[in-house]
């Protein structure tokens, strides 16, 4: 799979118009000998399928090759970026499943209540609305107009306290944990409809267990299940939610580095980026499946 | 809860005319009216104001909606009234949205198709394909190319067409599969019907139901996207105005001028929203089955 991923990505990028010179290319004091002699070294005017197998053989190793931009190692300049970008995935998503779960089984309990009908449009909206007017929308009331929030970054510079970090991560992950969170919330909602219309939640309510208990010890184990594989799926939305919240947050992560480097044409960053985040949703759903099957153990009994 | 437990749960009804099962989804009738209202407004409305969307005007600068009759929802910082531009960008941004929805339909159909009614091994390479195009967080091949190629409106119609066409395949191949087993199929293939015949002329006007509810999805994610590229600045180029590249320029005037931010994220929101409303409208009308 990584395979194919890879050939898709190289090839889009390689016979894009320009290709990875283009960024010398504009560069006026450059003589066409120049550019030769640059693509020689660079290894650029071999055929396309050669130029693959190396840089792929390149990127098992680890040498994702250096930036056009600042001579950095690419691999290098992703992780030094990965953190603040997993931060706020992070957070977003812990906002979105704790949430989405408890959207999901108010929802669920109290099926075609008003609650449920609010609910169910304000998930469909939610789905609606794009990302980086909802992270204006927060920024001109929380930051402009009470002043809660401050508008930006990671944290204020000089002021590294771990207090100032979570004060400046509400506004980012509230913003991309709303898309999550209308999903989580439907998935939920479905998934505990199927578990309380089962046999036995009704034996546990004829022996008179109590809701509450049903509830949380019957109810919630079965019906959060599936949602594990749901937090695979999710990846690549994800990242592209955090691209355009990164960038209305002047959040220092990866899809901030990602669309600086497409500005520059820095093909080696560029490419590491994708495929990086191409490995990053290959391995959640991996991931995804893997846990599924150590806790539901009517799976992993399967050959 | 007026059934006792021993009777059987009432079957759905399936007789009710499609028309009225649809009507009753009161939220999909509010975004096909809403979805037809915009697009006409942006169609005509245009010939009717006073201003068109090009038009400077100094002395009128940051005029507050609601507070000048000629600019009911205010003007930017060149005095272009933004009424104005609102309909000739939702011009811009309903087309690319209609016409990307037609491109990815047009090959998502074909690819499922061919997946599923050949299967084996083209089968299974085509759906492999798309499972490896669906790791690429579809944002991150947009952004990457547009920025390579700096694409006139075309070349963004195309772009997001081909990061979008996945779930469509899937869709089709998946009734494909179960579909060219139909008698139907079957005795079409008997007939001596060629594949391209019995693909069109049979499988494809039963597999419709779910492609149009896939095609209304489409156009949301659509708009969607290209909001999201112009934002970012590498779509749609002003001064051709896009909802999105409107909210780009937006930003800087976002405390001193709210409304040129408000006003185009409304009207993205608005549309999508429609969509997305009248899709899953549409799935309950025309799959009386499926309960989600």
């Amino acid at each position: 799979m990584l395979v194919i991923v890879s050939i898709i990505g190289f090839t889009i990028l390689h016979l894009a118009p320009g290709g990875p010179m283009s960024q010398f290319a504009s560069d006026g004091s450059m003589t066409q000998a120049d550019l030769d002699r640059m693509a020689e070294t660079l290894g650029l005017n071999r055929p396309l399928p050669v130029q693959y197998l190396d840089w792929a053989g390149r990127m098992l190793t680890g040498d994702w090759g250096i930036s056009f931009r600042d001579r950095q190692p690419v691999l290098h300049i992703i992780t030094s970026h990965l953190g603040a970008t997993v931060e706020l995935m992070a957070s977003a998503t812990l906002i979105a499943v704790v949430l989405g779960i408890v959207i999901g089984t108010l929802g669920a309990i109290r099926r075609y209540s008003l609650f449920d009908s609010l609910a169910t449009i304000g998930a469909m909206i939610a789905l609606s609305i794009p990302t980086f007017w909802f992270g204006l929308v927060i920024i001109y009331v929380f930051s402009v107009g009470l002043d809660w929030l401050p508008p930006g970054n990671r944290y204020t510079v000089g002021d590294g306290s771990l207090l100032n970090r979570l004060h400046h991560l509400i506004g980012p992950s509230l913003v991309l944990g709303l898309v999550s969170t209308a999903i989580w919330s439907r998935y939920m909602r479905s998934s505990m409809l199927d578990v309380i219309n089962q046999d036995y939640i009704r034996t546990a309510r004829a022996k008179g267990v109590s809701e509450p208990r049903i509830l949380m010890r019957h109810a919630m184990r079965n019906a959060i299940l599936p949602m594990i594989t749901i937090a695979g799926i999710q990846i690549p939305s994800l990242l592209s939610g955090a691209l355009v919240t990164e960038t209305v947050f002047t959040w220092p992560g990866m899809g901030r580095l990602f669309l600086d480097s497409i500005s520059y044409r820095d093909y080696p960053v560029v490419m590491g980026i994708l495929m990086f985040s191409a490995v990053l949703v290959l391995l959640g759903s991996l991931i995804a499946d893997l846990c599924y099957s150590l806790a539901d153990p009517r799976i992993s009994r399967q050959p | 809860m007026s059934q006792t437990m021993l009777s059987p749960p009432r079957p759905r009804l399936t007789s009710r005319p499609l028309v009225r099962r649809f009507l009753s989804h009161r939220l999909a009738t509010f975004g096909l009216i809403a979805i037809v209202a915009l697009t006409l407004a942006c169609i005509l409305l245009p010939f009717v104001l006073p201003f068109s969307d090009t038009q400077i005007n100094m002395r009128a600068r940051f005029t507050v909606p609601f507070t000048e009759f000629w600019h009911p929802l205010g003007t930017d910082p060149m005095g272009r009234d933004t009424l104005a531009r609102i309909l000739m960008a939702g011009r811009i941004s309903l087309s690319i949205g209609f016409a990307a929805m037609l491109v990815s339909m047009g090959i998502g159909i074909v690819v499922g198709l061919t997946a599923g009614f050949y299967g084996g091994v083209i089968g299974t390479a085509l759906m492999r394909f798309v499972d490896a195009m669906l790791c690429f967080p579809s944002i991150f091949l947009i952004l990457a190319i547009s920025a390579l190629t700096s694409p006139t409106i075309p070349g963004i119609i195309l772009l997001i067409a081909a990061t979008s066409w996945m779930e469509v395949a899937r869709v089709v191949e998946a009734q494909t599969r179960s579909l060219k087993i139909r008698d139907y199929a079957v005795a079409a293939a008997a007939y001596g019907a060629r594949p391209g015949r019995i693909m069109l002329k049979e499988i494809l006007p039963n597999a419709i139901a779910p492609i149009i509810v896939a095609a209304t999805l489409n156009v949301a994610n659509a708009i969607l996207a290209e909001s999201y590229i112009s934002f970012l600045g590498f779509g749609i180029q002003p001064p051709t105005p896009s909802w999105g590249n409107m909210l780009n320029n937006a930003q800087t005037y976002l405390t001193s001028a709210p409304w040129l931010a408000i006003v185009p994220g409304f009207a993205i929101t608005l549309a999508v929203t429609s969509f997305n409303f009248l899709g899953d409208g549409l799935r309950d009308a025309l799959d009386p089955r499926a309960d989600h």
